[in-house]
């Protein structure tokens, strides 16, 4: 009993580690199942990055959609990086959530025009911020906002060419 | 996220099929945002297992939508019918405290 409260520290320590890496690593295997099933249903709905309509003369209705997520990173990967930031090099355990989060939030998006009847999107823009409290304090989490402007296809039946 | 105004608000620099008649300038809209020391604590224990933080989610999204709001506020008391090139940014100003900030320029459309 007394060699349990001896090692408390080092116990919990490796209790949030095995934690952070079952729940963690199961977490990211599902996320990444649903970004893929959820990519291929909107795959008809287009995102570009370029600033005018294909055709600006035709009227068209355009909203903005938005979508974002904040996601943090598990107390594995925490500690991967902490050890990763001593060597230096690729950090492969925040790319995953990384990439993650930006999908995510460009399905968002891309679910927010859907909303709005719109299957196209220009102007797509991506930022990401550090929301968290970084080091003490608060929790390190990133936050990804994707944003663009969805064009509602014309009220019209479109002309034969 | 344009809520019930009936101001057109898009990132593009023109609005296809419609001229523009007044450039009204530049308007914008802020927030500074805290997360509730609840939810912190929540969001700390979320963070053992990682994954997405929906209560943060939610905060940015009220955030924004609110410098939205101002912004839409700001360019109706110009007289403007429309707010083009509108972009966002979002600074961490001290642990747990966000500013965002949405711009663009007011315009009267035909």
């Amino acid at each position: 009993m007394q060699a349990f409260f001896e090692y408390f520290d080092l116990l919990l320590f490796v209790v949030l580690l095995a934690l952070g890496y079952g729940i963690g690593r199961m977490n990211e295997q599902r996320h990444y199942r649903s970004i893929r099933q959820r990519e291929r249903e909107l795959a008809g709905v287009l995102a570009f990055g370029i600033r005018f309509p294909p055709d600006p003369k035709t009227p068209r209705d355009c909203v903005l959609v938005t979508g974002s997520v904040v996601v943090s990173s598990d107390y594995f990967k925490q500690f991967v990086a902490g050890l990763r930031t001593l060597i230096g090099g690729r950090m492969a355990a925040y790319e995953s959530l990384l990439d993650r989060a930006r999908r995510e939030a460009m399905l968002r998006m891309k679910a927010d025009a859907v909303r709005h009847g719109a299957s196209l999107i220009l102007n797509v823009k991506v930022e990401s911020t550090n929301v968290g409290g970084g080091m003490r304090g608060g929790v390190p989490a990133m936050e990804v906002f994707a944003y663009g402007t969805a064009l509602k296809p014309p009220r019209e039946a479109p002309r034969a060419a | 996220m344009a809520g019930s105004s009936n101001i057109l608000v898009s990132n593009l620099e023109l609005v296809p099929g419609r001229r523009v008649k007044t450039h009204l300038g530049v308007v914008q809209g802020s927030t500074v945002r805290a997360k509730h020391a609840g939810k912190d604590i929540l969001a700390g224990l979320k963070n053992i297992v990682g994954g997405e933080l929906t209560a943060y989610t939610e905060l940015m999204q009220e955030a924004r939508e609110e410098a939205v709001g101002r912004m839409l506020a700001q360019a109706a008391s110009v007289g403007a019918n429309a707010v083009l090139n509108v972009r966002f940014a979002t600074t961490s100003i001290t642990a747990g405290a966000a500013e965002i900030l949405a711009y663009g320029t007011a315009v009267v459309l035909e």
